[in-house]
């Protein structure tokens, strides 16, 4: 994190670009938009996070900002939580939204698909044992259903446990009556959501304009 | 096996029957037909003839014969004839399918083109004249809407919003370039290749255009018809038939203005201006009129708990109202409806009751198919019919000019669209795009409007309409299927939509909002969400009543889905296995946390004796015999807050949770059930039918209820459904019930803390059953 002081120039752009596959204009727009939010400060923390007046709406608030400051997003093979994040490791979790470029061969595709699964089951799987509980699972549920304000946590229980039993089903077919499914591994993940076309789905648009002349 | 052969011979037979009846009846109904449209003209037909003769003789004689039987066709002619249509376009469709491998070959509008020609022959045939049956009145005010209502009110919401971009560039901007290319073209064809035949050379540039934008309109109906018998993927489909219907604006804009000023001659450049402002103002005002509409019809049915019977007729009143209003102002009828039908939908169908929905359902299926297959007949006839100019010239570069118009503009556009798309769209999706483009009996009817006398070359341009509608829907349509297989077009998938996509769908709805206001702008996951806000905060509370506004829709659909296995449950005729989609063992047991410290023998489901099983058995078959038998008989004065519905929803519940209780005694395994939300709203009917009825209240007071309680697997895992007093609701009627007399043995209980809550229990609510039995009585 060192490298990137003040304004980092060109040669610092390229190693992020190479490394995330952004463009050096969408570097620069994300850059612009790091300085705002953390208040031209080097880092971003949680709370910079919590000043973002829109997501205060967004019911998977706390999951969302949890995945910025997630180590196993920032393809570095670490584990667990830091407390701020510099700009490089802001471009890096954004990376896994891009568009998929128009020439990509089949693995190519494959990668990026695993990659934004991963990224997916990392904001699912909390305790990083890497398996999705049925605990953790009834928490996703519940928290996405939680700005429906009328709500029985005994519906989202059920809702969540349907799901479970999906899973199971499919990805392991037979189960004696005292076996017990212990969680959503990454294999099952990937094999849950395999016509969900996440490669397409999972994306936003980067403009290359700079945007924030227009938000707060 | 001798006995197969037999029943595929009598089969067999039974078909060539019912075909040669078809045939019979046909050629019976065309006669009457013939006759009966020459009757105003020569009063000289057989039965008048007879008719007359009597009536000279009974006029020679002084008094009048009463007449014992009597003919009076005139009367009855007009609804007798329509009727008889009808009923010819309905047995033609059945007979279709009765033929063995015809419907894979060829398309059903080719068929029934070829139908109505043959009727079109045979009435010309036998020389009369063919009735004019394709009029434009008919056909824009009776036949048209229904197709259009039902495609509109059943449009796949997320796909189009999704691909709401390029639909439009290909509707608006690939119908201008296929009209001014066609016309433009045409034009020069004329002045030019033409020397000696002077009647081409008089066609004005105007009239050219005008042709253009006639024939240059994708047909929604042409489109429905081939299209939902090749199931291609969404995609595609989506692309295809949301061009054709809102190419309409531009068909109307186009229409009327080259209308207009080819009688003047010439088009200043303020009244192509004028045009440009006009087709927004068709476009949008026939939207707006659509969206107030269906804004209307869903306020109107947050009222109608009280009157179940006329729901439907308000979503089709409301629908087809707003078509006329729209066509009053000139506006785009179509789109009116399409808009109407789609913003009605969310809230009516939250609001009306499930028998209501079937009904719409199935009455816009009827309606459309049988339109659809009249306007297919009557485009048969009326190329019979209609007064033919056949110009080889002409019709061979209109086609030729359709083709490579439709496929310039759909590999141009896409150039320029794919630059703007995450999914990008393939040669293959452009050749099935650009060979779907079929021009149909909208075309049809536009050239038919046309008057005779400001349009001299009307009847060239109905041939040339006619021919090219002809190609492309025999031609195209008959080979699309061969080829979407030949290029390996991704289908459609058949898959049905599980839980965890619906959940992940919503995640990433909320997450991909989130990354857009975290990055600072304004995609449209922001404002799509803030539409979502908006919709849940002021416009549901407003248009659906009661409870259901306030439903998330991830519960909703959760809600639809067991719903479905529900029935499913029930119509498999109550089998033993819980239908799911994948076949499989894992149950509910699996999937539970493992309590830390429970042996395994006090999780132990309790065995209860062969006697018991059979007694609780026969009592639970005696009850569900009783209540079948009392369902009351359905009056539609009476058909108040869904008794009938309560009733058949109590039976279907009493019915699964019979089987259920046998499944359980055998295996001991636990069904998935939703704890329903509280009893009191009448629109949470529907939710009851499936879930579990948690929501029949249970009474605390009566300690005297018998219960038979099946332990389920964790002890302390709050997931274990109380099932109480689930034949409470429906069994106030019915008081001098006898209920469940068990008098089983009475047993020490257990106290050990450990034991498990109860699992499933069935109880009697009944206020003099001399039940003896414990509570707590089967428990472990």
């Amino acid at each position: 994190m060192g490298a990137l002081q003040s304004l980092p120039g060109r040669p610092e752009y390229s190693d992020l670009a190479e490394k995330t596959g952004f463009s050096f204009e969408q570097i620069g727009v994300l850059h612009k938009r790091f300085k705002q939010l953390s208040h031209n400060e080097e880092t971003l923390r949680r709370d910079h996070f919590n000043e973002i007046h829109d997501l205060a709406f967004n019911p998977i608030r706390a999951q969302i900002i949890e995945a910025f400051f997630d180590r196993r997003n920032f393809h570095q093979d670490g584990e667990g939580k830091v407390q701020e994040i510099g700009f490089e490791e802001f471009v890096v979790v954004m990376s896994h939204f891009r568009p998929p470029s128009d020439h990509m061969t089949e693995e190519q595709r494959a990668k990026t698909r695993r990659e934004k699964l991963r990224f997916l089951f990392n904001m699912h799987d909390t305790d990083n044992d890497g398996t999705i509980t049925l605990e953790e699972y009834r928490h996703v549920v519940e928290e996405l259903l939680s700005r429906s304000g009328t709500l029985e946590k005994e519906t989202a229980k059920c809702i969540a446990d349907a799901a479970m039993l999906e899973v199971a089903s499919i990805s392991v077919g037979h189960m004696e009556p005292d076996e017990f499914y212990e969680g959503i591994t990454f294999e099952h993940f990937l094999k849950l959501l395999d016509g969900f076309e996440i490669e397409s789905r999972m994306t936003i648009r980067f403009l290359n304009m700079d945007t924030t002349t227009l938000c707060k | 096996m001798p006995s197969r052969t037999v029943s595929h011979g009598s089969s067999g037979r039974l078909r060539g029957l019912f075909l040669v009846m078809v045939l019979v009846f046909l050629e019976g109904s065309v006669f009457t037909l013939a006759v009966a449209s020459s009757d105003q003209h020569s009063p000289t037909t057989a039965h008048s003839d007879g008719h007359k003769a009597t009536d000279h003789g009974s006029h020679n004689n002084t008094g009048k014969a009463f007449p014992v039987l009597d003919l009076n066709y005139e009367n009855v002619r007009v609804p007798f004839e329509i009727s008889l249509w009808v009923l010819l376009a309905s047995l033609m469709k059945l007979g279709f399918h009765l033929v063995p491998h015809l419907s894979n070959i060829v398309p059903e509008s080719c068929l029934l083109i070829v139908v109505g020609l043959l009727v079109g022959g045979i009435i010309r045939g036998t020389g009369e004249k063919v009735p004019p049956v394709l009029n434009s009145q008919l056909f824009f005010y009776i036949l048209l809407p229904p197709i259009i209502l039902d495609a509109g009110y059943f449009l796949p919401i997320r796909p189009f919003m999704e691909n709401l971009g390029t639909i439009l560039i290909f509707a608006v901007v690939g119908t201008l370039w296929n009209a001014f290319f066609v016309g433009g073209l045409l034009y020069g064809v004329c002045q030019i290749g033409t020397e000696s035949s002077s009647i081409l050379s008089r066609i004005g540039l105007l009239q050219c255009l005008l042709f253009g934008s006639i024939i240059s309109a994708v047909d929604p109906v042409a489109v429905l018809a081939v299209f939902e018998e090749i199931h291609i993927n969404e995609l595609l489909h989506i692309l295809v038939f949301g061009e054709s219907l809102l190419n309409d604006a531009v068909t109307v804009v186009l229409y009327h203005l080259f209308e207009e000023f080819s009688g003047i001659g010439s088009v200043t450049l303020l009244n192509g201006f004028l045009g440009v402002i006009s087709f927004f103002v068709v476009a949008l005002g026939g939207v707006l009129v659509g969206v107030i509409y269906g804004i209307l019809a869903a306020f109107t049915s947050r009222f109608t708990s009280h009157t179940r019977v006329i729901e439907p007729l308000f979503v089709f009143l409301y629908s087809y109202m707003a078509y006329l209003t729209a066509e009053i102002f000139h506006l785009s009828g179509i789109m009116a409806l399409i808009a109407c039908g789609a913003v009605m939908r969310p809230y009516v169908e939250a609001n009306i009751s499930h028998k209501s929905h079937t009904t719409i359902k199935y009455f816009l299926k009827m309606w459309s198919s049988v339109s659809e297959t009249l306007i297919f007949i009557f485009l048969g006839v009326a190329t019979v019919a209609g007064p033919h100019d056949w110009n080889w010239t002409f019709v061979t570069v209109t086609v030729i000019l359709c083709l490579i118009a439709r496929v310039i503009g759909v590999v141009g556009l896409t150039f320029i669209i794919n630059k703007f798309r995450i999914v990008k769209l393939t040669t293959k999706d452009q050749f099935i795009i650009a060979y779907g483009g079929l021009r149909g009996a909208i075309a049809f009817s536009l050239g038919f409007l046309l008057e005779k006398k400001h349009f001299p070359e009307r009847e060239i341009f109905l041939t040339a309409i006619i021919t090219v509608i002809f190609f492309t829907v025999f031609v195209q349509g008959m080979t699309i299927k061969p080829l979407v297989e030949l290029l390996a077009v991704k289908k459609k998938q058949e898959a049905k939509r599980s839980i965890n996509e619906e959940i992940h769908t919503q995640f990433l709805d909320h997450l991909l909002t989130g990354i857009e206001d975290i990055c600072g702008h304004y995609g449209h996951h922001h404002w799509k969400d803030k539409l979502n806000r908006f919709n849940k905060k002021y416009v549901k509370k407003c248009l659906i009543a009661g409870e259901r506004s306030k439903e998330p829709q991830l519960i909703a659909f959760y809600h639809k889905m067991e719903m479905k296995q529900a029935i499913q449950l029930v119509e498999s005729g109550g089998g033993i296995k819980l239908p799911s989609a994948m076949p499989s063992t894992v149950s509910m047991q699996n999937i539970q946390p493992r309590p830390p410290t429970k042996p395994a023998a006090e999780r132990a489901i309790p065995q209860l004796s062969k006697t018991k099983e059979e007694e609780i058995r026969k009592i639970l078959r005696t009850n569900l015999q009783r209540t079948r038998q009392r369902l009351r008989s359905y009056n539609r004065h009476t058909l108040v807050a869904d008794p009938y519905e309560d009733g058949l929803s109590d039976l279907l519940l009493k019915k699964q949770k019979m089987f259920q209780i046998e499944k359980k005694l055998k295996e001991m395994n636990t069904y998935l059930t939703v704890p329903a939300p509280p009893p009191d709203s009448p629109t949470m009917c529907r939710a009851r039918l499936a879930s579990d009825p948690q929501a029949y209240s249970i009474k605390p007071a009566s300690n005297k209820v018998p219960m038979i309680q099946v332990d389920l697997a964790s002890p302390q895992s709050p997931d274990s459904v109380n099932l109480l007093d689930e034949f409470g609701q429906a069994n106030q009627q019915e008081e001098e019930e006898q209920g469940l007399m068990m008098k089983p043995p009475s047993r020490p209980r257990e106290g050990s803390s450990g034991r498990a809550t109860a699992g499933v229990a069935i109880s009697k609510q009944s206020s003099h059953s001399p039940l003896t039995s414990d509570r707590n009585q089967y428990q472990i």
